[in-house]
């Protein structure tokens, strides 16, 4: 008896999974998933594809960019960056003696290395801050000059990112010991200390910046008894500082209302008196979490100190209006400028958003699994 | 042999300085002290250095006539009338521009921030590279950029571009108007005269750069602060709602929005407050705000106490009003530990 033979029958082969890595996959998930995806995809696309060559256009390929205001005006199609090579010694230090320039580049440079130096774990040691006074101090010493041969230079020739910087890290320097009492002041169970704080933060965050400017550099000299004067500088600083410490005591008051009860408890169990608790368990806590809120607050007054050219100090903004606009052959070219300072404000927040997110990660590490 | 007894601690003084509340009372009554007599000295010197200058003080000046004009306003107003006047005009400029921004800033601010959470990763890049941008370059430069490029890189008032009938110059934005006329609205549209474009209701350039600027500056933040808003609620909140078979656009209006508004409405309300604040900057670039006409009042009639004080008492009341609603709804909606 013969049996029917058996064939080896196999089915189909099933068709290779889908791809899910590498970039075509990539492309085709995040570009083509479905038809809504895909038409967003070609529209967006291409207006990029149609206005991105233009923008390269004119910013690069048919951009000039020596110093001289003639061929801008006939062959007037692409960016006239020769203003910036013309006068960015002047949008940069703006009404300081055009001899002296090197005092500010120096001066500037120090600053920024202090402030990079200050961001890095590594340099976090008890030295730092008198790293800081011996920084200020040459940094002042250069500006100001009247010292060691130095022609004297007065603050009211000061200008450009030197006096940016300055206004934004000393006063967010200044502003933080005050922040941080007034913070732990919103906090008191004393009514009356309690509520002088919160009318400070309240009063203070309540108005524009402008205004607080305005007081600093035209009422101030009226606050002051008679024949006392100070540097519009110092006033103008001093507003500024005030102004930030508001916003980031609000902030640190956020990280100490998000310590948990239990740490305070805990503290109390173990026989710790209130400025112990504060000082040990309260404050490390809370300001290792306000980090990145600091961060952004010192971003806003970076930003912000872009204000003080209203009230006639020439810093970065100022002084490029200070370049351009008695220059009839370069006033042209001043959206050019413009680009070319906002290039730099935007090169500084952003490595100090970036630097804010890093911190944040840092942060988070010990709470992730 | 005895046991040693307990005695109790000797009671405190409530006079001592070991007691807390005799401690809380002396910080008070110095705080109080200290302020006061800083506030004592201000005040002082500031009578003391405008008796020797000379100068006068007092709110008698707002009745007086202003002798200015001003560029553009929704009330009627000429130079003849107060300075009162002339502030109300600079209030009504400075809320018609907030306002308009609030709104604008609103819609544009939560796309970007829904935008991040595209599937189609062109949007996403897109709405974070504006983000960065936009956030990162101070907003006074940004108002003197878009004042810049409408008033000197836009055609000639002569040859405005045209689109239906809109037309946009160096001389302002000209849109079709509504108008009542004998009892029915009807639109005014504006035509290309011989010498300006006629008709319709034109917006200045200083109105359109404050407003574009304040917009697209204030979008940025409040995509940000979106973006943080829908990131907070955590996934299985939305797993959960799929769980008990809520629909996509059920779990969004039932279980993930009133999440995420509680995160959302505070810093929002913030970045509301902002604008309102930030639309001062105007001064800057001649649109006549609160600030702005302030300022003239201060140059023509030399009272800056006072006008600095109106001026800080308008945004104060403005803050104030927003601060406590605020505060009113985060009592109710926080999460109460013990």
């Amino acid at each position: 008896m013969t049996h029917p033979a058996h064939r080896f029958d196999p089915i189909p082969a099933r068709p290779a999974p889908v791809r899910t890595h590498g970039p075509a996959a990539w492309i085709r998930a995040n570009l083509f998933a479905d038809w809504k995806t895909s038409l967003g995809t070609a529209l967006i696309g291409g207006w990029l594809l149609w206005t991105l060559p233009q923008v390269v256009n004119w910013a690069l390929l048919t951009a000039h960019w020596q110093a001289d205001a003639a061929t801008c005006r006939t062959d007037g199609v692409g960016a006239c960056w020769g203003v910036v090579t013309e006068k960015h010694r002047l949008i940069l230090f703006g009404r300081y003696p055009f001899d002296e320039h090197w005092r500010p580049l120096v001066a500037t440079l120090l600053m920024v290395g202090l402030l990079v130096v200050s961001c890095m774990r590594a340099f976090w040691r008890r030295w730092l801050p008198l790293l800081w006074v011996a920084v200020l101090g040459v940094f002042f010493t250069l500006m100001l000059g009247g010292v060691g041969g130095l022609t004297r230079v007065d603050t009211d020739r000061w200008g450009g990112l030197p006096l940016t910087i300055l206004l934004a890290s000393l006063s967010i320097v200044m502003a933080f010991p005050i922040a941080l009492v007034v913070a732990l002041g919103r906090r008191s169970h004393l009514p009356a200390i309690r509520t002088c704080c919160t009318l400070y933060v309240e009063l203070i965050r309540g108005v524009p910046l402008i205004s607080v400017l305005f007081m600093a550099s035209f009422m101030f000299p009226l606050f002051m008894p008679q024949g006392f004067t100070i540097d519009v500088l110092i006033r103008v600083l001093a507003g500024i500082t005030l102004f930030a410490a508001a916003y980031m005591a609000e902030v640190i008051r956020g990280g100490l209302q998000a310590i948990p009860k239990g740490q305070l408890e805990a503290a109390a169990t173990l026989g710790l008196s209130h400025w112990q608790t504060q000082r040990q368990i309260v404050l490390p806590q809370a300001l290792a979490m306000v980090v990145p809120g600091l961060m952004n607050n010192f971003i806003a007054i970076f930003k912000d100190t872009s204000l003080v050219t209203i009230v006639s100090l020439y810093e970065l903004t100022g002084s490029l209006s200070l370049a351009l606009n008695s220059d009839a052959d370069w006033r042209p070219y001043k959206i050019e400028g413009y680009l070319f300072i906002a290039m730099i404000y935007f090169v500084f927040c952003l490595a100090m958003s970036r630097y804010s997110r890093w911190v944040e990660k840092q942060i988070n590490k010990g709470f992730q699994r | 042999m005895s046991l040693p007894s307990h005695r109790p601690p000797p009671p405190r003084s409530r006079w001592s300085w070991r007691s807390q509340a005799f401690r809380g009372v002396v910080y008070q009554v110095v705080a109080v002290v200290a302020v006061g007599l800083a506030i004592w000295f201000l005040v002082h010197n500031t009578l003391e250095n405008m008796r020797v200058r000379g100068i006068q003080s007092g709110f008698d000046f707002l009745l007086q006539p202003a002798g200015f004009d001003i560029g553009e306003s929704l009330l009627p107003y000429d130079s003849s009338e107060s300075y009162l006047k002339a502030l109300t005009v600079g209030l009504s400029n400075t809320l018609r521009v907030a306002v308009l921004g609030i709104g604008f800033t609103t819609v544009l601010g939560t796309l970007l921030g829904v935008g991040r959470f595209s599937r189609n990763a062109l949007v996403r890049g897109l709405c974070a590279a504006y983000v960065d941008v936009f956030r990162n370059i101070p907003l006074l430069l940004q108002l003197l950029m878009w004042y810049l490029t409408l008033t000197e890189l836009l055609p000639d008032a002569l040859e405005p571009w045209q689109l239906g009938s809109v037309f946009l110059s160096k001389g302002g934005l000209t849109v079709p108007a509504l108008v009542w006329e004998q009892g029915h609205m009807g639109l005014n549209l504006p035509m290309k005269g011989e010498f300006a474009v006629e008709g319709g209701a034109s917006i200045t350039p200083e109105f359109l750069a404050v407003l574009l600027g304040l917009t697209v500056y204030t979008a940025a933040f409040v995509a940000e602060v979106v973006r943080a808003g829908i990131q907070s609620v955590p996934l299985g909140q939305s797993e959960a709602a799929a769980a008990l078979g809520l629909s996509k656009r059920q779990e969004m209006r039932l279980v993930m929005l009133p999440q995420a508004l509680r995160v959302i409405i505070p810093p929002l309300t913030n970045q509301f407050l902002n604008l309102t604040k930030n639309s001062s900057l105007a001064v800057a670039i001649g649109y006549p705000d609160v600030v702005s006409i302030s300022n003239t009042t201060i140059n023509q009639t030399g009272r800056a106490v006072e006008c600095i004080a109106i001026v800080m008492l308008i945004y104060l009341a403005t803050s104030l009003t927003t601060s406590v609603l605020m505060n009113r709804y985060n009592a109710r909606t926080t999460i109460r530990e013990r």
